[in-house]
């Protein structure tokens, strides 16, 4: 018996849910400092928060041990240009990758400018940084002295396709050897120490709850974050957390654009779990968001998941050359050191290739060219980079254990032969996020956020960075904070609320309810935008919101959590729409195209939009590109007592 | 890979369709001593104790899993759970000196 049919069928009843319930009860729980989302940034603000001697509360909607999308692993370790062995200046590396529109340059200096102290303490903690045990001697970028193995992702430019940004020479270094940023490192020993080290320090940590909202002093929107309220996943009890200051570091909204109920986990590169919890409660307590209607590329279909991508946006085919069925070398740019860890094709490449199959130049399938390698390149890659990555190390794990052998077996890739992405399938909200300022602090007083939780976020490396500046920041402030100030009225309102969906026995589930918002985004947010279509589109989330909502019913505490899990993608859904209403004109960097306003990126449209709640009402305002100022000295203005890595005591 | 039961006389009741992929793992119940800390590590809560202590634990929203492999990576017993594909998503390699092909 492994599946609740087998155990119906033998048992001839349904299993008990196996965890006390408590719907109703509630609990208080105070600090100085709450952490809300328990991933990489999250674990990190804990951390940096308690090691200032504060009282730090934790909350995680999975086990802190493996949640977040870096929770099974990472394998790089990018944009660490202040490491021994880079050749480029911190602030000046920091800078380029700024120079990218719509980016955010605070979290970008603050990774630059901290990330390899950031590293040291992983390693401080248990987390393997450098090939000690000799296993990789011998491969391009390994520094003997050190045992740091550099990677070659982003050699020579932060680009991720080659000939987008131009070469650059840095004054930082004018011979321009390689730039040394990245370091390849053993993530999958990264989530579990941190978890410890947490514990070490006396965080309290609350697994599988999450948070629903943010209490704003005296329950006033817009006012100080004093606290947040939230729901056991397993035991339904509500929990209301007290706190002098607060760091959001949840993440995206990316499981909106799961179009399919089932094989959820197939259809998206992102978890079930990104549901933009942490956006909407900053929304709905009156912080500012901006770029929320930036859109990714969807990476949707099976191209991510348990398959391998060509030379496109993801890290599996480092250094591995393409070959066709023929074992003719592709042009398509390997992600490695001769071409500067670039990871897209150009468009000249691309069509290159296509016209090159319909002739017969290429034939499908394409392969990634193991056996071709050197055996320590080979290595490198397969049992380093794919074995500590997030999602690929059980990836290679269950192919070898299937027979597969790497250095004799081609591993076949899906690009062409499952087409690309459907253009009117891009992941609108994408790069969307909540307004910081260089404390990391959001527009509400008391309330900071860190890693994919902000606006125009980066990665793994970037996270834990954010995470522990915006925990610092947070300390700082509830060092100084009077006593919280709660409504009990704005918690009832919100108990209310949560507990909906369970007070009714039947209705319309959770799913139905995911699949209905994300075929409206579908339908009306696609390829082609127009005022018309838009305001179709806000106007099906509004009927949901008005007949469906008041249907949702849950039958236990997990199908509580999606239910409410879904209530904030509907909300996030609208934002993502209002912001696409205010933004008149179209964006190549933001991968927006409006039919009625055609022209990309008119010089009075180049500026950041911001939406926020007021009463009631969406206020929208501007902000200018890089309206951050010189990131150097607003860094250093900022960061006067910043001691670098800490000394454990 | 999950392996088929075959069971002699079994009693037909109705029951709706089950959700598919219906077995992200499998267990190997010789030696999974139902200690549960995929149940822990789990991002999603796919799985649920086992009412029978010492067994492994029971799937209940395969339809949720998102395929992070975290159990299967840090299951003390190796061997205990394994990964299970749903069938369109088994990958292909080929010998590259005899060309033949295989799939997961």
């Amino acid at each position: 018996m492994s599946t609740w049919h087998d155990y119906l069928k033998e048992e001839g009843h349904a299993p008990d849910w196996p965890y006390p319930i408590r719907y109703d009860q509630e609990q208080e729980v105070n600090s100085d400092v709450l952490v809300i989302g328990g991933g990489i940034a999250g674990c990190w603000a804990a951390i940096s928060a308690a090691r200032l001697g504060l009282s730090v509360v934790l909350v995680e909607k999975g086990d802190t041990i493996r949640s977040g999308a870096g929770g099974p692993g990472c394998d790089h370790w990018c944009n660490a240009p202040a490491n021994p062995l880079s050749n480029v200046d911190p602030d000046e590396w920091a800078e380029h990758m700024a120079d990218r529109p719509y980016g955010n340059g605070i979290g970008v200096q603050i990774q630059c400018r901290e990330d390899w102290d950031t590293l040291l303490e992983m390693e401080q903690m248990g987390g393997k940084i450098r090939d000690t045990k000799d296993e990789y001697k011998g491969a391009e970028g390994r520094d003997a002295k050190t045992k740091l193995m550099i990677s070659p992702r982003y050699t020579k430019v932060h680009s991720y396709v080659p000939g987008m940004i131009k070469p650059i020479t840095f004054k930082s270094n004018p011979e321009g050897k390689l730039n040394n940023v990245v370091i390849r490192v053993w993530g999958s020993t990264f989530k579990p120490a941190l978890k410890k080290e947490c514990k070490r320090l006396g965080v309290k940590i609350y697994d599988r709850v999450m948070v629903t909202s943010l209490l704003n002093e005296n329950g006033i929107q817009g006012g100080r974050v004093v606290g947040a309220t939230g729901v056991n996943n397993r035991t339904g009890e509500f929990l209301v957390f007290k706190s002098k200051s607060a760091v959001l570091a949840t993440a995206g909204g990316g499981s909106m654009w799961m179009i399919n109920t089932e094989l959820s986990g197939y259809s998206n590169m992102m978890s079930r779990t990104i549901t933009g919890d942490g956006t909407v409660m900053a929304w709905r307590a009156g912080a500012s968001l901006t770029n929320m209607e930036n859109t990714g590329v969807l990476r949707i279909a099976t191209g991510l998941k348990h398959k391998w991508y060509t030379g496109a946006g993801d890290a599996s085919y480092e250094n591995v050359p393409l070959v066709d069925a023929r074992g003719k070398r592709l042009p398509l740019p390997i992600q490695g050191w001769e071409d500067a860890g670039a990871m897209a094709p150009t468009m000249k490449v691309e069509e290159e290739i296509r016209q090159g199959i319909k002739t017969g130049k290429y034939e499908l399938p394409f392969y990634g060219d193991f056996p071709a390698m050197a055996a320590v390149e080979r290595r490198a890659t397969w049992n380093l980079m794919l074995g500590e990555e997030s999602t690929t190390k059980i990836i290679i794990d269950t192919f070898n254990k299937a027979g597969y052998n790497e250095s004799r077996d081609l591993l076949q890739s899906y690009k062409y032969i499952e087409g690309n992405s459907l253009p009117q399938w891009g992941e609108p909200g994408y790069g969307g996020g909540v307004l910081v300022d260089w404390n990391l602090k959001t527009t509400l007083d008391g309330l900071y956020a860190a890693g994919t939780q902000m606006f125009s976020p980066e990665d793994h490396s970037y996270a834990a960075a954010t995470g522990r500046y915006a925990g610092r920041k947070a300390a700082a402030y509830a060092r100084e904070a009077v006593e919280p100030k709660i409504s009990r009225a704005q918690i009832d309102r919100e108990k209310k609320r949560v507990y909906a969906p369970i007070k009714r026995t039947g209705g319309m589930d959770w799913k139905e309810l995911h699949a209905g918002i994300a075929r409206t985004m579908q339908f009306y947010v696609s390829e082609f935008k127009t005022e018309n279509l838009l305001k179709m589109g806000l106007g099906t989330l509004s009927k949901i919101e008005k007949e469906s909502v008041p249907l949702l019913f849950a039958m236990d505490p997990h199908k509580l959590m999606r239910s409410l899990e879904d209530t904030s993608l509907l909300t996030y859904a609208q934002i993502i729409i209002q912001a696409m209403l205010k933004r008149k004109a179209s964006s190549l960097p933001l991968n927006f195209r409006r039919i009625d306003y055609p022209e990309l990126d008119p010089p009075e449209w180049n500026k950041y939009l911001t939406l926020a709640l007021k009463d009631g009402k969406v206020k929208t305002g501007s902000l200018p590109q890089a309206f951050w100022g010189n990131m150097k000295k607003q860094y250093e203005a900022h960061n006067k007592e910043y001691a670098g890595v800490y000394k454990k005591k | 890979m999950a392996k088929a039961k075959v069971v002699a006389k079994e009693k037909v009741i109705a029951m709706p369709n089950i959700v598919s992929p219906n077995k992200p793992v499998t267990f190997n119940e010789d030696i999974c001593n139902g200690c549960n800390h995929c149940v822990e590590v789990c991002q999603i809560d796919v799985y649920l104790h086992n009412p029978q202590k010492g067994n492994p634990p029971m799937i209940l929203h395969p339809d949720e899993c998102w395929y992070c492999g975290c159990c299967v990576n840090d299951c003390p017993r190796p061997g205990a759970i394994a990964f299970n594909w749903p069938l369109e998503q088994r990958g292909y390699w080929k010998n590259k000196a005899t060309g033949e092909v295989h799939q997961i």
